[in-house]
């Protein structure tokens, strides 16, 4: 008898776990359908060589690279502030803060990665794109130049905490051999502990990349959503995720071409993010592998 | 070979043996120090002015008036009720729906399926789930609850896509907990004559039930954060009544918020604002529970 409740006890846990996959099966194949239907109206080839997006405009285009190049600019911006604050501080953490510091400032980092994203594309807006303003008076209200700065300190925990780790994984005795040959602090860190970290920091650079990506409301509110094929960081632009929550929060009539749309914009974004999120796992598994 | 080129190759970028002795370079250890520090303080400084930001422009804002008033068209009279119950809805069904679920996923993974080939897949997949922006679960929830099986917009729809989004979350935080109870105490339970299930309900699991719950919670209050999901499937940003069952259609905190901070006039930005400071405090409070369990559970519990 009570052979049998723990097998049902396990058939039940089992069947919990299969829903992660049912999970990745259902979002795989709603995006496929839903694209395929996008690409018997619109040719592919439009889609990937035109640059203009204006699905919901009379004259229909359908080039993504007008949505991507505001990804890119966007995820570009937030990476060149993320990355080096994400490193010096991981470096600081990890080899030089006092004890009291590092257990102060790390829960406060921690913080910045709690905060919803809307209260930072409110802050993007607000308050961060009128000081910008003031320094750069051309600069338009909409732009993708504060999105991206904010971010880039949204996604700065991200970095700095994985990269740590990273730190962490290096083994002792490299760092001692160095200061034995009278290394100082900073040779050791830049010399011998970040090039024996430099995949674990790779990983995290990767995965930030990837939430870049995928982020939305930051730049839903503060970049704009005028797509544009454009690197210019003070004009409106729009993101891809952008345009999905643009068509959601509008009246589109359902299995209508501009409905589709989406699904082919987030099959985009899926197969970016899925490239990116596995090239990190294949070096991490690789670096795991190196102190074993 | 490969080895040894590797190895060659990883001495070369060491290069300590040439490191000439001269006081540069303790001036150069000395800058870092500091411009490392200001880095690091320049993360914590943003987070304050942000919260300055925040409180200065939206604490005035925040009366019993704006807790208790629905949406409306004009800024002074327009409050975050309808909004706050959708978000409280949100949070009981989501939490509903993902906890069982992910705990036992959780323990399957942890405790019947170790390095089974089913296993290695599940975590696979579950590594890759966390990875899918938040937005692309809102687009199966868009086909899946609200085409495909009716649910419309409605709290049932928001809440099984947000539980999806969080699942994996909750299953990679409770298996580490699950982790850090000694193989011993299992083995003590077996020897006892406890069955497998016995031991884990009856010594697994109350020995990590608080780092459990202090991962579920953090889950849970990413969830209360999320927006873009949402209104991908079909949350209104305009609810002049309270939901009352969950096939009612609703808004939440972060959903009004966005909506406010979309307008044009100041006053309503100021209602956003001051909508933030009731969403901020809630997600506040959740992460404040979460460590306090985490920190009692890592005093109490000394194998």
């Amino acid at each position: 008898m009570s052979n049998i409740k723990e097998k049902i006890i396990e058939k039940l846990l089992l069947a919990s776990s299969l829903i992660t996959i049912l999970t990745t099966i259902g979002i795989i194949s709603v995006l496929i359908f839903q694209t395929i239907g996008f690409f018997r109206e619109v040719s592919i080839i439009d889609f990937f060589t035109d640059t203009e997006w204006t699905p919901l405009f009379d004259n229909k285009k359908f080039g993504i690279v007008a949505l991507l190049s505001g990804t890119i600019l966007t995820t570009l911006i937030s990476m060149l502030v993320a990355v080096p604050l994400g490193l010096t501080i991981s470096i600081y953490l990890s080899q030089y803060a006092p004890k009291q510091l590092r257990e102060v400032v790390k829960p406060m980092l921690e913080i910045l990665a709690a905060i919803p994203t809307v209260v930072y594309g409110y802050f993007a807006l607000v308050y961060v794109t009128p000081i910008l303003q003031q320094v750069f008076p051309a600069m338009s209200g909409f732009n993708a130049l504060s999105p991206g700065i904010v971010m880039g300190i949204m996604i700065l925990p991200l970095i700095s905490s994985l990269s740590e780790d990273a730190l962490y994984a290096v083994p002792k005795t490299l760092r001692e051999g160095s200061y034995a040959m009278g290394a100082t602090k900073f040779q050791t860190s830049f010399r011998v502990i970040m090039p024996a970290a430099l995949s674990g920091i790779a990983v995290s650079i990767i995965l930030a990349i990837s939430r870049a990506v995928g982020e939305t409301m930051i730049v839903a509110i503060a970049a704009g959503q005028q797509p544009r094929f454009t690197f210019n960081p003070f004009v409106p632009i729009e993101t891809a995720t952008t345009y999905i929550v643009q068509v959601s929060s509008g009246d589109v009539p359902q299995d209508s071409i501009e409905y589709k749309t989406i699904f082919a914009v987030g099959m985009t974004l899926f197969v970016v993010t899925l490239i990116l999120n596995n090239i990190s796992f294949w070096l991490k598994k690789r670096y795991q592998e190196n102190y074993r | 070979m490969a080895k040894t080129k590797e190895k060659k190759k990883f001495k070369n970028r060491l290069n300590v043996g040439s490191i000439p002795k001269s006081k540069y370079y303790d001036y150069q250890d000395k800058f870092f120090n500091y411009f490392a520090l200001c880095c690091t303080l320049l993360g914590v400084v943003v987070l304050a002015l942000l919260l300055f930001n925040v409180l200065s422009s939206g604490l005035s804002r925040i009366d019993w008036d704006f807790i208790t008033s629905g949406p409306s068209r004009r800024a002074a009279k327009a409050g975050i009720y309808t909004a706050l119950v959708g978000t409280l809805w949100i949070m009981g069904l989501t939490a509903l729906i993902a906890f069982p679920i992910g705990i036992s996923a959780a323990i399957y993974l942890e405790e019947y399926a170790k390095k089974s080939r089913l296993a290695n897949m599940l975590e696979i997949n579950i590594a890759n789930l966390a990875g899918v922006p938040s937005i692309i679960y809102g687009l199966l929830g868009l086909e899946l609850f609200a085409r495909a099986l009716h649910l419309g917009g409605s709290l049932l729809t928001g809440s099984l896509t947000l539980a999806l989004l969080i699942l994996p979350i909750i299953i990679v935080s409770t298996r580490e907990s699950l982790k850090t109870v000694p193989y011993s105490i299992r083995e003590a339970s077996y020897a006892l004559g406890a069955t497998k299930w016995q031991t884990i309900w009856n010594q697994v699991l109350p020995a990590s039930i608080s780092g459990i719950f202090t991962g579920v919670i953090l889950a849970l209050s990413r969830a209360v954060g999320e927006t873009a999901p949402l209104i991908v499937i079909g949350a209104l940003t305009f609810v002049p009544y309270v939901p009352e069952s969950v096939m009612d259609s609703f808004t939440v905190l972060p959903i009004q918020i966005f909506n406010w901070v979309s307008r044009p006039q100041k006053a309503f930005s100021v209602n956003a604002a001051a909508a933030i400071i009731v969403l901020l405090s809630i997600t506040f409070i959740m992460n404040g529970i979460a460590v306090y369990l985490r920190h009692r559970w890592q005093k109490k519990i000394k194998w």
